[in-house]
């Protein structure tokens, strides 16, 4: 009978509950606790944190918010309420938005001396840098080897016909490499040239879908998914991801950025004080932290991107498989926040329609 | 007795009264969790800081997508029907070898993460899917001929693969419930069986087939991941511009506006229902019954019932199949040092997923992740089913608050999830509901996307329950709770049991709400698989894979046992 069945699924119930209720929460009554809201992205060695938790007799908490838009428009929408004591995410092309919605609180971290200048963007020390990375077009170098193409060397050369349907892109309106990969043709070419460009790579069977995994695992052939296309939109420091998550040991990535000038756009990524907070003191200390060369040196290998820091050494991984741009594409983060929505409607009704 | 005691006592026989005694909780429960959230994010559009202004609002904007979403939900709702009306009536009438095996297959893909269901499809019939690795063997080709991503054909498939259960589920639960007497008669009285199906075997499944429509095109209609992944950039739902709007342009108005108009559809939708749906349903008679299940004849009807099972083996199982083989199968080696190539049958995978080489803070155990998204599951069970076992007693009454309720308690269907989640951020931000200390929001929220399965489902079986049968047990003495135990119980027993699927289905799945709401503590499978595939590297691929292969088996296994409990006694009725 149906008794029968309550019975046990209520018992189940209860021993599924009981396995919960095992996790440790709360023991400490001295400890507090500090909040960090971040984006999906965000990962650190468990040690490392716990460093940090032992020396200032802390629990930290991570929240992920979702992507990193998503995940400031939960600190914009909660601001007068703050979820957390930091947050650790905004990007230059998304930081005139958090600067005006003035959701972070000023700290002048004496860490900052060594950060280089060109990555501190904000004035008045409310979002501080800390890791930067690079979006670059990956290439399958058996690919160009296979077929004795040579590698192109700027954006101009994607429109020549030997790369005829050869480069996969993510639409900027859904995908964040996309829209940081439009950042770069728009650096490259200006407001008045880039839709024309973009015109030739549709005219030259440029293949676009909606987001990075699509992308990398459906259409680059030099990942595991071995698509058709063996050129793709990702990140600067996706060949040593390759590396260090290979299905069986390897040294030299199977796969390489093109890196030009205006080649690769540069995001840097920020951390601030939320407004609010009630653990001024701690949130100090974590962004000091944050820009210590111990959390530094653990970015590259969990969040592949780089440090921002000059003290912090690269893991050997990035410094045999990944370029670094000497002239990333940039814009300013004022220009890019009034113009998003008008260049990602443009570009929709160039390429898409 | 007391004069009062008596007043309140006639108060309550009166079915308003009585239907909103039912309504309580679960209008207070839709109240707090849904409609608070809901208007919060509305009431930003005239907030200052957001400053709506009509004026600068490109309508095209908003007509291009609602037009889209409108005909795309239409013709897929069209072809779920024609793979799922003919396959109901499979389950419902016969009997044939792999039966159950062939029905729990079908209801796995109801539940899995879009992500899961776009890594099968294109395991199958992607560029290097097993269909085109095969054609491109046979013919000889250099460059895979079937193209299937991005195209407006993979969206359909992917919906018809994603609801065709919930047609299947549904409208087999109500025929085999009809009660085969007044077929009999109908044939006794000289109609041939096509007259017979015509006119009594379809009217009485109408409320069945409607109601599994409507959800079927809700579901369509705020498509999201498949039109996402699958669809690509040349097409956008509704619920698609509205991520795109709220998460990427930050244009939270327009996300707003969008939601609006996707809810006011989702009205229309479900009150034109109601108003079609005018009560049909059978009452089960102490001398129905039931529709025999029986093997097929030879001749045609076989022919039709193995055709049947091949489609839905086809359409349903092999883009699973696929993806599960994908997870054991190295198809080439590391490109980086080639020549050294290992192909084969691996479970690297699997392993792989048990360890944290670079000791990540984020880093899941597969068997946590399993658990934990158990637990919400059996709690979305136990809030879902017991207030839909309300709303569906407040429904049986016949009262005009019904017709008022009812199409408020579906909206969750038809809100945006993206739009919900921010609405939670605003509302629940301080003890003791606050999504940070709170990890029962998320069961909580897939409550509300499960409630109106559920009342679905069971709706129909209480009104089928026929006034005689609970007098005669008041009759012979039983006390109220002692009827509802004996009789109104057992005689939905199917039907909660359908609903606990649904639940079930809808909590494991579920991926938006989830990325919203879940905490790092409490991590659940569709968020580990996300976590895997978003990072480049083979062994992270291949390790989706298995986790989304063992999230399949989670599912398969929560089903399974739930059909397993019921079997012994339920032939009985």
């Amino acid at each position: 009978m149906l008794k029968k069945t309550l019975f046990v699924l209520i018992l189940f119930a209860g021993l599924l509950a009981a396995c919960t209720g095992q996790t440790p929460d709360g023991s400490a009554t001295e400890t507090r606790t500090l909040t960090v809201m971040t984006h999906d992205s965000f990962a650190v060695s468990e040690d490392v944190v716990a460093q940090f938790e032992t020396e200032n007799n802390v629990k930290v908490e991570f929240i992920r918010s979702g992507d990193t838009g998503a995940a400031l428009n939960k600190a914009i929408l909660s601001k007068d309420n703050p979820l957390a004591d930091v947050f650790y995410g905004v990007d230059n092309t998304f930081l005139t938005r958090a600067l005006e919605a003035g959701i972070f609180e000023s700290y002048e971290s004496p860490l900052l001396a060594q950060v280089p200048v060109e990555f501190q963007l904000d004035p008045n020390f409310g979002a501080l840098p800390i890791d930067y990375g690079d979006v670059c077009i990956n290439y399958d170098k058996a690919y160009f080897e296979d077929n004795s193409l040579t590698i192109p060397t700027s954006l101009e050369e994607l429109t020549q016909p030997e790369y005829t349907g050869l480069l996969a892109v993510e639409n900027p309106a859904t995908s964040s490499p996309g829209l940081a990969f439009l950042m770069a043709t728009i650096a490259e070419f200006g407001e008045d040239g880039y839709l024309d460009y973009w015109q030739q790579l549709v005219d030259n069977g440029l293949v676009v879908v909606n987001d990075w995994e699509t992308a990398y695992y459906t259409n680059f052939s030099g990942s595991s998914g071995q698509g058709p296309q063996p050129m793709v939109v990702s990140y600067g420091s996706s060949p040593a991801a390759e590396v260090v998550y290979a299905e069986s040991p390897i040294e030299v990535a199977p796969t390489a950025s093109i890196v030009g000038t205006n080649t690769c756009f540069r995001q840097i990524e920020f951390a601030g004080i939320l407004g609010g907070t009630e653990n001024r003191d701690l949130a100090e200390k974590f962004i000091e932290f944050m820009l210590s060369p111990t959390f530094q040196e653990d970015i590259p290998l969990q969040m592949f991107v780089f440090p921002v820091s000059n003290e912090a050494e690269l893991p050997v991984e990035f410094v045999d498989n990944v370029d670094i741009p000497t002239q990333p594409a940039t814009l300013a983060p004022e220009l890019m926040d009034a113009n998003r929505e008008a260049w990602i409607n443009a570009w929709t009704e160039v390429v898409l329609q | 007795m007391s004069l009062r005691a008596d007043r309140l006592r006639s108060t309550f026989k009166k079915p308003t009264w009585r239907a909103a005694l039912f309504w309580l909780l679960p209008a207070l429960f839709l109240g707090v969790f849904f409609y608070q959230p809901l208007l919060a994010i509305f009431n930003l559009l005239i907030s200052p800081e957001w400053g709506f202004a009509p004026s600068t609002l490109n309508w095209s904007q908003v007509w291009q997508p609602l037009r889209f979403t409108a005909f795309q939900a239409t013709l897929s709702t069209l072809l779920t029907l024609l793979v799922g009306l003919p396959s109901a009536w499979l389950f419902a009438r016969f009997t044939f070898p792999g039966k159950k095996t062939l029905k729990l297959l079908s209801t796995l893909p109801f539940i899995l993460p879009t992500v899961v269901v776009a890594a099968g499809f294109n395991a199958l019939l992607g560029p290097r899917g097993w269909l085109n690795l095969g054609l491109m063997a046979l013919f000889n080709l250099d460059s895979p001929p079937v193209q299937f991503l991005n195209t407006f054909g993979a969206i359909l498939t992917a919906h018809v693969f994603y609801n065709t259960t919930i047609i299947i589920r549904v409208v087999s639960n109500a025929w085999s419930r009809q009660n085969v007497r007044i077929q009999q008669a109908a044939r006794v009285l000289g109609a041939s069986p096509w007259r017979t199906f015509r006119e009594v075997t379809l009217p009485l499944l109408r409320p069945a087939i409607l109601s599994a429509t409507l959800l079927v095109f809700l579901f369509n209609f705020t498509s999201f991941g498949v039109i996402l992944m699958l669809g690509g950039p040349q097409f956008a739902t509704l619920e698609v511009d509205i991520y795109i709007q709220a998460m990427h342009l930050l244009n939270l108005p327009l996300a707003a506006i969008l939601s609006i108009l996707q809810l006011i559809c989702t009205l229309i939708i479900t009150v034109g229902h109601n108003h079609l749906n005018r009560k049909t349903s059978q009452t089960i008679s102490t001398r129905s019954r039931n529709m025999p299940v029986r093997r097929p004849k030879r001749g045609v009807e076989t022919f039709i019932v193995v055709v049947l099972v091949i489609t839905l083996f086809t359409l349903l199982v092999s883009p699973l199949a696929a993806l599960a083989l994908r997870s054991v199968v190295k198809l080439d080696a590391n490109r980086g040092e080639r020549g050294e190539i290992e192909q084969g049958f691996t479970l690297q995978y699997y392993t792989a997923l048990w360890e944290n080489p670079r000791n990540s803070l984020f880093y899941v155990p597969p068997i946590e992740a399993g658990r934990n998204s158990l637990v919400f599951a059996l709690i979305t069970i136990a809030i879902a089913i017991s207030l839909g076992i309300l709303v569906a007693y407040g429904q049986n009454q016949p009262s005009r608050l019904n017709a008022f309720l009812d199409p408020l308690l579906m909206l969750p269907l038809g809100a945006s999830a993206i739009t919900l989640g921010l609405g939670f951020i605003i509302v629940f931000n301080k003890p003791p509901f606050s999504t940070l200390t709170f990890p029962i929001l998320l069961p909580i929220a897939h409550s509300l996307i499960a409630l109106p399965f559920v009342v679905r489902t069971l709706g129909p079986a209480l009104q089928s329950i026929p006034a005689s049968l609970r007098n005669a047990a008041r009759v012979l003495g039983a006390r109220p709770f002692r009827v509802w135990w004996e009789v109104d119980l057992p005689l939905m027993a199917p039907s909660i049991l359908v609903s606990m699927i649904f639940a079930l289905t809808i909590s494991l799945g579920e991926f938006g709400a989830s990325s919203f709401l879940t905490r790092p503590q409490f991590p659940t499978l569709p968020i580990a698989i996300y976590r895997y595939i978003s990072q480049p590297g083979a062994l992270n691929y291949g390790q989706a894979l298995a986790m989304s292969t063992l999230l399949m088996l989670v599912c398969a296994a929560g089903i399974f046992l739930i059909e397993r409990l019921r079997l012994p006694d339920m032939e009985i009725f």
